[in-house]
């Protein structure tokens, strides 16, 4: 763009543009860099992988990464089965202007926007009571996975849009049925918007720490079944800092396990996206 | 969703049936144990909070997202761009964690207790900027290229090119974000009950400690039973009711051609 010249400007809103970014990146700055900081000084192998000892102020986060990843476990493969179905449904055998899909549509946006903790307790009063599964890696897991769905639906659903219309009507001209079509070829070229999705939502799952505490319970010890309550590293973060004085570095050194974590999901899902876009023309 | 409303009004009816509607905004105090729920002071943290977590991003994130687009050179504008994205997707409990290490002993220095509605507003804000500012840069971005063109080729400043042609068509977009901003902030639980203290009362200056209507729910669950169990999912349908009518204006604000 052609960018206006220096002498066409006036001074005082360039003055002020400049203070507020450079105030706002110095107070994000010291944000992060804290973070790092604290962190990297507590954070080693022998922390990640031997369990939490004396309420966590001594010892690792071994049996914390262990819970969380087997609720992202349950929490993924139950949403990802059930966001792809809807996902299809919605994308091919609904149009754009139908007011049902409309109104489905319009509510998985709202959905997408309701607060974790109330999740928390549609999940507690769900899976806990009326189902009786208790305070349970499963009952988290199942939590989270509602909370996701919506992304996830809406996600991998742009994803179907975006295939070209040409696709669909050569495999109709070619006398193939909706199924083998959806099967053989739009679900394959569909796959890098499924994985972003699946991504965007695991780090929201990773993330949380509202809808877990009334779910998936408190307890730090190696979870033995998918009944047993398990603690994941947000909740271990949120303990830490707020019920156990002296707690803190352990605190930081785990928000910079969880933040790593995240960053890493953060360049997958980037990397696969341009990969897509780079290939969005494919012969499959 | 329709089942989640359905659950939430059920597990609630028990409050509204044996306490009443009226009770939950006329008892004298929240006290769940003997039997005095009133829900006003939270509802007053919650928006207090909110909105000064609003107010503040809102012009913060404007800015930052003309700097990016407009002011500065392209190698510190994508910096900056993937800082920002970066710390949209750190954790709410980590900006708790650093409001509880870092900012709440700061602001007791200067006025104790430090646990306070202003903490709480600073974290809030620190936590939407990020999403506040790539938003509005998406909205920016959206401007036609003629406009700006044409604007630069009457010989009008950057600046009032931006102040009277840009911001005010970009204006729809940006607005929606703020509102979906809103409704994040309104939901935020954990980052808020780290910082705020959770005294239930009506604050009367910046630096008294707040509690929240989703830092409620988050303190009490653990330990509630019966009817103040059914009050907890009277507050979150609450919560629920406030969210959806906010994201409903924001689908009316969204800007014509998006979809």
């Amino acid at each position: 763009m052609n960018k206006p010249r220096l002498l066409n400007d006036s001074l005082l809103p360039t003055l002020a543009i400049w203070t507020v970014a450079g105030l706002v990146g110095c107070a994000f700055l010291w944000l992060i860099g804290d973070v790092i900081w604290q962190g990297t000084r507590y954070l080693s192998w022998e922390f990640l992988i031997s369990p939490p000892a004396n309420a966590g102020r001594q010892g690792g986060i071994s049996t914390i990464l262990v819970s969380t990843g087997l609720i992202l476990l349950v929490c993924m493969s139950v949403s990802l089965p059930i966001g792809l179905g809807a996902a299809v449904f919605l994308a091919e055998w609904t149009s754009v202007s139908q007011p049902f899909s409309q109104f489905i549509r319009r509510s998985l946006d709202v959905l997408a926007s309701v607060p974790s903790i109330v999740f928390g307790l549609f999940g507690n009063a769900f899976f806990c009571q009326l189902l009786g599964l208790g305070f349970s890696i499963l009952s988290g897991g199942l939590t989270l996975a509602c909370m996701v769905l919506p992304i996830l639906i809406r996600t991998t659903e742009e994803g179907f849009r975006a295939l070209p219309q040409d696709y669909r009507l050569s495999a109709s001209a070619l006398g193939l049925t909706k199924k083998s079509t959806l099967f053989h070829l739009l679900l394959p070229a569909a796959i890098p918007s499924l994985l972003v999705g699946f991504i965007l939502g695991l780090g929201r799952a990773i993330a949380e720490t509202a809808a877990l505490i009334f779910t998936s319970g408190y307890v730090d010890r190696m979870p033995e079944s998918l009944l047993d309550s398990g603690r994941a590293l947000s909740i271990h973060i949120y303990d830490l800092s707020m019920n156990v004085p002296g707690g803190d570095q352990a605190a930081y050194a785990t928000a910079l396990a969880l933040i790593a974590c995240l960053v890493m999901l953060n360049s997958l899902s980037s990397w696969i996206s341009g990969l897509w876009a780079r290939t969005r023309i494919l012969t499959t | 969703m329709v089942f989640i409303l359905i659950f939430l009004v059920v597990e609630s009816f028990p409050a509204i049936r044996d306490i009443g509607l009226i009770a939950f905004f006329t008892d004298p105090s929240w006290h769940p144990t003997e039997q005095s729920y009133n829900l006003v002071p939270m509802l007053f943290g919650t928006l207090l909070v909110t909105s000064g977590a609003v107010v503040l991003s809102t012009p913060l994130g404007l800015l930052l997202a003309i700097f990016c687009q407009f002011y500065a050179p392209p190698i510190v504008a994508s910096l900056y761009r993937k800082g920002i994205e970066l710390l949209a997707g750190v954790p709410s409990v980590v900006y708790g964690l650093w409001g509880l290490v870092v900012l709440v002993p700061l602001i007791a220095r200067i006025q104790p207790p430090g646990p306070s509605l202003i903490a709480g507003i600073i974290v809030l804000t620190i936590m939407i900027l990020p999403t506040v500012t790539l938003v509005s840069e998406s909205a920016l971005r959206q401007v036609p290229k003629e406009i700006i063109q044409s604007a630069t080729a009457l010989g009008l400043k950057r600046w009032s090119m931006i102040r009277y042609i840009i911001v005010p068509t970009a204006w729809s977009g940006i607005l929606t974000g703020v509102i979906l901003q809103t409704s994040r902030a309104i939901g935020e639980t954990m980052a808020i009950v780290m910082v705020c203290g959770n005294v239930v009362q009506i604050p009367s200056s910046l630096f008294d400690p707040i509690r929240t209507l989703t830092a409620n729910i988050a303190l009490e669950m653990a330990y509630a039973t019966d009817a103040h169990r059914a009050s907890l999912f009277l507050t979150g349908l609450l919560l629920l009711l406030m969210v959806v009518s906010l994201i409903i204006t924001a689908q009316r604000f969204r800007p014509k051609g998006y979809e």
